[in-house]
């Protein structure tokens, strides 16, 4: 008769092999490389958790000293590769296969090895379709997380960066794998209960807190002129005419301008109350003079931001709060909202074909996803109407009678016609089909599909590709945003002038913009320090953000 | 450095009477532009160092565009560039047109 | 609602030399000496295919202030970090001799990392050359005033010459120093001094701290505004340089090197001023930080 109990079975054998290094569910942190040698088995898969921001840094250190002859062949499946821990126990030989969402900051390192077949990659993914991976097809055996605390029960408090832990211990304590929890002390009683500890198995104190990267933070003292350009384009183009009240935005400086132009250039068109009231947003300190004028309704968090911390605790109408007073962020929840019950999403991009797909994928560099795709998108699954939605999706199909039309969600990429070093944002050919045949992948790694593009907002104007009505259409707004780059200057001058006749192209002077008022005079903080001090001293900046 | 030069037959007459006006500074990816009441009203001149090579393309459009749509007849501009973008070239020039437009000071 | 707090209209930190300056004096009187047209620029970059600016980075001239006749000199700090050339310093000798000549009281705007690297020697001797004209102007009568709050601080040379000054005016962002931070860590290890730690780097050398310890005799908000006020200030103060001042502000350093010669961090010579908090100083504003700040050590007897 078959065993339906199996994995069971495995789990507390596991628990049994580490007990031995355990008081309790206490394990010392000197003893965690025999200890994670004595619950993992060749072949698992593992989810080491590596988040957008925060980092189980203790455990992974760790990790990547067992002994791969002893432990081998990993699968490691986690949203974020961020740490160089992350890629040496490929190197080491301890894990063998990838699948993933996120690898900025190893970008450079996770191509070369790539390259080399170090790693045998799975898929880069968004992370919403990892965290559904994680139920149906990659569920983890093990998963090494991390939290601000914990009891002595294994009750874990994770802080204001919650972010991926509640999936990730969902997805492995109820299909009976094992969940290592590493915390910066172990306390009596926790401030609240993020995690109940009859899911978490054992807990190794780390003595200092997790590592966790500003990600979020943007200084306005390097916001530029042709930035404030954009913001006022994007914010009179897009926000005032189509009445987005609810939005997701990227992490570029474009992107900081707009919510830094909202208190000044937004006031001053009467928007207040009108748009930008409610939010899907990291606790973006480029936010707070806006909320401070009374512009934001709501705003929930994948994660929290270096330094907000204070700030986020005294505005609980603004941020969503637990008993404790401090903020409960949760990425696969936030990621949802933002697919679902956004009518917009903006964020900057490195490359934008003639179809308007987009990458920030360049030859030697493989920085994943992350979230913007699932932002970046328009859900087929949404039924709800609003105004916006409805908008959209008449400007793209005005011959389908209304109530059989889909709306339409406005996926927007700003930017600069020229990024850092001259490099132009338009391209005939994304360098993402190059990577993806250097690695023979069936897929190239794009970052938003132009058809779900519906606008390109340029220092040059404003493209709205829903009104293109053929690609010869599409591909001639695109260009007649592109500026003086090469894509910008084969334009076909005749085409782009009545696509502009039209309203499919809009430039600063057809919007009453004058691009000689982009000045950084617009920006109700100009300085973290404006910041600082808007927050009335709540939000303090690290120390690599200061100039006082 | 690189140096171009363009002689442009300009539409539109630089407006106002100041004799000079400079805008920006020379740094990485910035400018600074000098911009003299030196010429005939329909005629423009742009002389340009620049740190950043091989962009001599570019340069020629943005200083067509500049003189065909602002106020530059008359002027005599020097450029000296710490390989700025074209967008803040225009961006700068614009300027210049406007200052230079303004009352003497 | 009311925002938090209003900045001024131009931000001392963010404005060029030519900004700042037509914000400083009165509208519209300021007249430049070896103007951008005159093309005056550095006989040495070209020879490193580096670009020049026609000014050199320093703009001079005389201007009005509330009414009297007052020279002005501006540093760049945008253009290679305010660093003082040949050129550069031979503009400001020669203000300054203007000065003597002229009986004019003299604002110089620092914005400056030192001398540059690619006219080294040229720069030093230009520093060199300023000191000394900075001296005669002051032992004549005129005031040499000092505003700091620019994005490059005042270094090397820079911090020299400040030192010369009848009186200095500082930002909180502004900088004062004779060996920058990179400089520090590079030579002394990243032990000594982390260059990266931006809160350090201002709390022992920024505008509050200078302020604190008597290195600066006003400390004002980042808008010409702020600055405009200040110079009236010390500019209705006597100005004089003589041996009695000389006596009295080497009396000053030594008493401040017994005071505070041991302490480890900023933070500690603030405790020991009597400040309260002082870790919190550099999040004050600065109508609480001049609170705090009565009991700093004064100035006055240098200048």
């Amino acid at each position: 008769m078959r065993d339906w109990a199996t994995q069971k079975a495995a789990r507390a054998a596991r628990i049994a092999a580490g007990a031995s290094f355990a008081r309790g569910k206490v394990v010392q942190a000197a003893d965690l490389a025999p200890f994670l040698e004595a619950v993992l088995r060749p072949g698992d898969r593992v989810c080491l958790e590596g988040d957008n921001q925060k980092q189980a840094d203790l455990l992974a250190d760790a990790l990547a000293e067992v002994d791969p002859g002893v432990i081998h062949d990993l699968h490691m499946v986690q949203s974020g590769i961020v740490l160089p821990s992350h890629l040496d126990v490929f190197e080491k030989g301890i894990a063998r296969r990838l699948d993933y969402s996120y690898s900025g900051p190893q970008a450079a390192r996770i191509a070369r090895m790539l390259y080399g077949g170090q790693i045998a990659l799975g898929a880069v993914h968004t992370y919403l379709e990892l965290f559904a991976r994680y139920f149906i097809d990659l569920t983890p055996q093990v998963a090494l997380i991390a939290a601000v605390s914990a009891d002595r029960d294994g009750n874990l408090y994770t802080g204001p960066n919650t972010e991926d832990t509640p999936t990730v211990v969902e997805a492995t304590s109820f299909k009976d794998g094992l969940v290592v929890a590493q915390v910066g002390e172990i306390v009596d009683r926790v401030p609240r209960v993020d995690i109940p500890g009859d899911r978490v198995h054992f807990v190794v104190e780390a003595g200092r807190p997790f590592h966790v990267e500003p990600l979020f933070t943007r200084d306005p003292g390097s916001i530029t002129e042709t930035q404030i350009l954009t913001a006022m384009l994007a914010i009179k183009g897009l926000y005032a005419p189509y009445g987005i009240r609810r939005l997701n935005h990227g992490i570029g400086f474009n992107t900081a301008a707009i919510e830094l132009l909202l208190p000044t250039y937004g006031e001053k068109l009467g928007l207040r109350g009108q748009v930008c009231t409610h939010w899907a947003l990291n606790p973006h300190p480029t936010l707070i003079p806006a909320i401070e004028a009374g512009w934001v309704e709501q705003i929930h968090c994948f994660g929290s931001e270096v330094g907000m911390d204070d700030y986020i605790a005294a505005r609980p109408d603004i941020y969503f709060t637990g008993a404790d007073g401090s903020l409960r962020s949760n990425r696969a929840f936030c990621q949802t909202a933002g697919l679902y019950a956004c009518d917009l999403f903006i964020g900057s991009t490195l490359q934008v074909d003639l179809s308007g797909h987009s990458s920030t994928v360049t030859t030697n560099r493989i920085a994943g996803f992350g979230g913007a795709p699932n932002m970046g998108s328009d859900p087929r699954g949404r039924r709800h109407p609003s105004e916006p939605w409805l908008k959209a999706g008449a400007e793209a199909d005005p011959d389908t009678p209304a109530p059989l039309r889909r709306g339409r969600k406005l996926v927007v990429q700003i930017g600069e016609t020229f990024g850092d070093g001259n490099v132009p944002l338009f391209v005939e050919r994304l360098d993402a089909l190059a990577l993806a045949e250097k690695l023979d992948l069936p897929l190239a790694p794009v970052m938003v599909y132009g058809d779900d593009v519906t606008h390109i907002v340029t220092e040059e104007g404003i493209a709205n590709l829903l009104l293109c009505r053929d690609p010869d259409e599409r591909e001639q707004a695109i260009r007649g945003v592109a500026g003086y780059t090469e894509i910008g200057r084969r334009r076909d001058a005749g085409m782009v002038a009545r696509l502009r006749e039209r309203g499919v192209i809009r430039r600063p002077e057809d919007l009453g913009i004058d691009p000689l008022d982009a000045d950084r005079s617009l920006l109700a903080a100009r300085s973290i320090k404006d910041l600082a001090l808007a927050s009335g001293g709540l939000y303090r900046p690290p120390s690599r953000f200061r100039n006082w | 450095m690189e140096r171009l030069s363009y002689t442009l037959s300009a539409p539109i007459p630089a407006g106002g009477t100041k004799p000079r006006a400079i805008v920006g500074v020379v740094a990485s990816g910035n400018l600074e532009v000098l911009l003299e009441r030196a010429l005939a009203p329909d005629l423009c001149t742009v002389e340009i160092a620049t740190a950043a090579h091989g962009f001599a393309e570019i340069w020629a459009a943005v200083v067509a565009d500049f003189v065909a749509r602002r106020a530059a007849g008359g002027l005599r501009i020097a450029i000296n560039d710490g390989g700025a973008r074209p967008d803040t070239v225009a961006l700068r020039l614009a300027q210049g047109a406007r200052l230079i437009a303004g009352d003497a000071a | 609602m009311t925002p938090a707090f209003e900045p001024e209209a131009l931000s001392w930190y963010e404005g060029s030399a030519r900004q700042r300056i037509a914000a400083l004096v009165d509208p519209g009187s300021f007249r430049e000496a070896v103007g951008p047209e005159e093309r005056a620029t550095s006989p040495h970059l070209a020879l490193f295919d580096l670009p020049e600016q026609f000014d050199d980075g320093m703009i001079v001239g005389q201007a009005a202030f509330k009414g009297t006749p007052i020279l002005v000199a501006a540093q760049e700090g945008r253009f290679m970090g305010g660093a003082v050339g040949e050129v550069h310093g031979a503009k400001l000798v020669g203000l300054l001799r203007a000065a003597k000549s002229l009986a004019l009281d003299v604002l110089v705007l620092f914005d400056t990392g030192g001398v540059r690297l690619q006219e080294a020697n040229a720069g030093e001797t230009a520093i060199a050359e300023i000191m000394r004209a900075v001296v005669e102007a002051r032992l004549s009568g005129s005031r040499v005033v000092g505003l700091i709050g620019g994005r490059s601080g005042c270094y090397g040379g820079g911090g020299l010459i400040a030192g010369c000054c009848s009186a200095l005016l500082v930002t909180e962002q502004g900088r004062i120093g004779v060996t920058g931070p990179e400089v520090i860590e590079t030579n002394r290890g990243v032990e000594e001094f982390d260059a990266r730690d931006r809160a350090l780097v201002w709390r022992t050398m920024g505008g509050k701290h200078r302020y604190l310890i008597g290195g600066a005799d006003r400390y004002v908000d980042d808008g010409p505004e702020a600055f405009r006020a200040a110079v009236r200030d010390v500019l209705a103060a006597p100005g004089r340089l003589d041996l009695a001042t000389l006596d009295a502000e080497q009396a000053r350093l030594e008493r401040r090197l017994a005071r505070f010669g041991a302490a480890r961090d900023a933070t500690d010579i603030w405790s020991a001023l009597g400040v309260a908090e002082a870790p919190a100083v550099p999040g004050l504003s600065t109508q609480a930080f001049r609170a705090v700040a009565l009991g700093r050590e004064s100035a006055h007897d240098a200048r």
